[in-house]
């Protein structure tokens, strides 16, 4: 694939008959915020030329100058749809640095939870693409699913959106009591309103006509531009981090990869929506098998004292007040960790110098090279097929922008 | 020379004619106020919500009966702002050409058959013109201008995608929607709305109301599905398309842009309007004539005329809020179409349908005769 020149923004050369169409960065199709500067010929797309960068904050850098277990409330941010899962990676990025295994109830949890955040992530993905198709009604049956989902979070940790769950070593605390019957509740709150957006759009014509064939990235583009997640596995390539290297527990779940033939938006809708499914199964086992036990690592040198002990014990004391000032000491060395976000591939790639602060975290986005393969989707598609092809793709700004 | 008497003549039938333009103007106006409210609180229903119930008059809220008057005042303070580049002319003339001819359209539909009143008879009709579905067509026809000149006028690229979408759509489905209308002309033999009506009061085998749903059914579905899509809303809003190219009213604000809202909520009425006179019977109820109700097998029910007259316009009423209705239940189901497709879907198979349809309606009228 030979990748287009540098587009030159002066639109006095566009040629005879086009029309250069700024798209964003305030267009209600471009969620989050960026920019998309199409040129068009009638209602083809000649061109587009994504412009990120609306909403850096500067995640990486901000993460040199706290602990370690500091930067989890940031990870939070990264994809805001599904925090849990980019806390989990994140914590598990440390954990491979320092050489710890959180226990076993602590993995199954961050399973579970990982699972849910891959629901709300999916939902929102479908049901916003749904909506900018102009089915509106289908938005609210998923966002309700969601809101299930994002209860169940609150729950456990007590906010919806930006838990800062995990902790490195363990959690920020166990399950409620009573967790497992609202998260089976939940799930079918979830499961009856995707059968619900299920009829009203896997075989509506206008729906499938709309997606199928469009937006479509066969399966080499697909591998020559590092996709990952849902756009790779609709391409036809069954790649699945929590197949291919599992992390947690991920290889003790009977789990299926859906896999599509054609690589096009409708491709990736079927995708999602069988995942969805599998990501319930895989939380209702973990829930079914969820060990019992500490959630959090025994080791002071790695984790909080639990806060009672830090009254009475000189040794908690000593550990709360290094973990708090000092934070978390990993070896110098560094090491990357992959796991399977809601889009594809998020990884952390973290460079210690033994002190309490990273030296450098470096978050490889899943939502990068899906935006970078936009042009190629959209070039010679209408113009109604970006917005089908970019909610697809679901861009989130948080995670590629950092 | 006029005489007195003459003068007299001639000011009842403008006082009656100027009380109708009032009263059923009026009543489409303020129907179409409250559909701006029974779209919030139709979707609200469908998509698990409550929907607007807010707005209080006096501590009142009546469920959100008043976000009408509410959204009304807000859009009147809000700023009246156009683009710097904008032709002047054109912009501030095109909500105009958008909700003139709509409004103007209500004139031709019969909306009850005829009241005696102080001993003159008075047709429930503002203007009942012989060849009413052509004017009615022609003048549909004219609402383009509105859309489309707005969109020229913004000098706004995506302004301008939705202008070009909607000229192409409205002028391509209003093809369909002449078309649709022929078999009607040739089944009931006049192209007036109150003759059309009228001819729907017959009964077929004794017991089978004539209407346009019975002799017509294919024209009905293709007359809707034109009908909505000429009239841009979902599954046919891509001149609107409002999270693509945001439509071809984009740089419209304040009542300028209310302009072209109510436009489309009238419409939306004028289209359950139609359905009903020209599908649906009108104001006819089965088996109600002037003198009262006889049925089939011989009873009767005599009526006086007023009460004759006043059911016909209620069933009327209740006709058109059905297919706002069934509009408003369309509007949030289906997903829109993309440009191509809605071009293939007229051309491809909506005109080769209602051509179909002219073809076997004169076949069968031929067989019958």
């Amino acid at each position: 694939m030979n990748r287009a020149p540098a587009k030159n923004w002066d639109i006095e050369d566009l040629g005879e008959g086009r029309l250069a169409l700024n798209m964003g960065p305030s267009h209600p199709a471009m969620h989050g915020i960026v920019r998309l500067l199409v040129t068009l010929e009638g209602e083809r797309v000649v061109s587009a030329d994504p412009e990120i960068g609306y909403l850096h904050r500067g995640f990486e850098k901000t993460c040199e100058n706290v602990t370690w277990n500091q930067c989890i409330p940031y990870t939070d941010r990264l994809n805001y749809v599904s925090p849990f899962i980019n806390n989990a990676g994140f914590a598990l990025a440390v954990e491979k640095l320092l050489g710890v295994e959180p226990p076993a109830r602590c993995q199954y949890i961050r399973v579970l939870m990982s699972e849910i955040s891959r629901v709300t992530d999916h939902l929102t993905c479908i049901g916003a693409s749904a909506m900018e198709l102009g089915a509106f009604t289908v938005y609210f049956y998923l966002i309700n699913a969601r809101e299930a989902m994002y209860r169940l979070g609150d729950l456990a940790c007590g906010a919806r959106v930006t838990p800062a769950y995990a902790r490195v070593g363990g959690l920020a605390n166990d399950l409620p009591p009573g967790f497992a019957a609202e998260a089976a509740a939940a799930f079918k709150a979830v499961r009856e309103n995707l059968a619900d957006a299920d009829r009203l759009l896997t075989r509506n014509r206008i729906f499938h006509d709309r997606l199928r064939g469009t937006g479509t990235l066969t399966k080499e583009d697909a591998v020559a531009m590092s996709v990952t997640g849902p756009a790779l596995r609709a391409a036809g390539m069954p790649f699945d981090v929590r197949k291919a290297s599992p992390y947690l527990v991920y290889d003790r779940f009977d789990f299926d990869v859906p896999v599509g033939s054609n690589g096009d938006n409708y491709d990736r809708y079927l995708v999602r929506m069988e995942e969805i499914r599998q990501s319930l199964r895989i939380a209702e086992q973990a829930l079914a098998q969820l060990p019992g036990g500490p959630v959090n690592h025994p080791s002071y040198a790695v984790i909080l004292p639990p806060k009672a002990e830090t009254h009475g014990c000189i040794e908690a004391l000593m550990a709360h007040f290094k973990l708090t000032v000092d934070g978390v000491k990993p070896p110098a060395g560094e090491v990357y960790q992959a796991v399977e976000g809601a889009n594809g591939e998020l990884g952390f790639y973290l460079v210690s110098d033994g002190t309490g602060r990273p030296w450098r975290v470096r978050v490889r986005p899943p939502s990068l090279p899906l935006t970078a393969a936009l042009p190629a989707m959209v070039k010679g598609g209408y113009i109604a097929d970006v917005v089908a092809t970019f909610g697809q793709i679901n861009m989130i700004g948080g995670e590629l922008e950092r | 020379m006029t005489t007195p008497a003459l003068n007299t003549d001639l000011l009842l039938f403008a006082a009656a004619a100027a009380a109708k333009v009032l009263l059923f103007l009026g009543g489409a106006m303020g129907v179409t106020a409250l559909l701006t409210l029974a779209e919030r609180k139709v979707s609200a229903l469908m998509q698990d919500r409550i929907g607007p119930n807010r707005a209080a008059i006096a501590g009142l809220t009546l469920n959100g009966l008043f976000h009408p008057v509410a959204d009304g005042l807000k859009m009147l303070f809000k700023e009246d702002f156009r683009p710097a580049a904008a032709d002047r002319l054109l912009f501030a003339l095109a909500p105009v050409l958008a909700l003139a001819p709509v409004l103007t359209l209500f004139a031709f539909i019969p909306f009850g058959d005829y009241v005696m009143l102080f001993g003159y008879q008075l047709d429930l009709c503002v203007a009942d013109p012989p060849l009413g579905l052509f004017l009615l067509l022609a003048v549909s026809g004219l609402s383009v201008y509105g859309t489309f000149l707005a969109g020229w006028a913004s000098r706004s690229n995506f302004a301008l995608l939705g202008a070009l979408r909607a000229a192409a759509q409205m002028i391509s489905y209003e093809v369909t929607l002449g078309l649709t209308l022929a078999g009607l002309m040739m089944v009931y033999g006049s192209a007036s709305l109150q003759d059309i009506v009228r001819a729907q009061g017959a009964l077929i085998w004794g017991w089978i109301p004539a209407w346009g749903i019975v002799t017509q059914p294919f024209a009905f579905v293709l007359f809707l599905t034109a009908a909505i899509a000429a009239n841009k809303r979902t599954p046919f809003d891509l001149a609107e398309g409002e999270s693509e190219i945001i439509g071809y009213f984009m740089e419209y604000s304040s009542m300028r842009f209310a302009a072209f809202m109510f436009a489309e909520f009238a419409e939306m009425l004028l289209i359950a309007a139609l359905c009903a006179t020209l599908f649906f019977g009108g104001w006819q109820v089965p088996f109600l004539y002037e003198t009262g109700f006889m049925l089939p097998g011989g009873a009767a029910l005599e009526l006086p005329q007023w009460v004759t007259a006043l059911m016909q316009t209620g069933a009327f009423a209740l006709k058109t809020l059905f297919f706002c209705w069934l509009q408003l239940l369309l509007r949030w189901t289906l997903p829109r179409f993309r440009f191509d497709q809605l071009m293939s879907l007229c051309w491809r198979r909506l005109l080769p349908l209602s051509i179909a349809n002219i073809l076997a309606t004169g076949a069968a009228l031929l067989a019958l005769r």
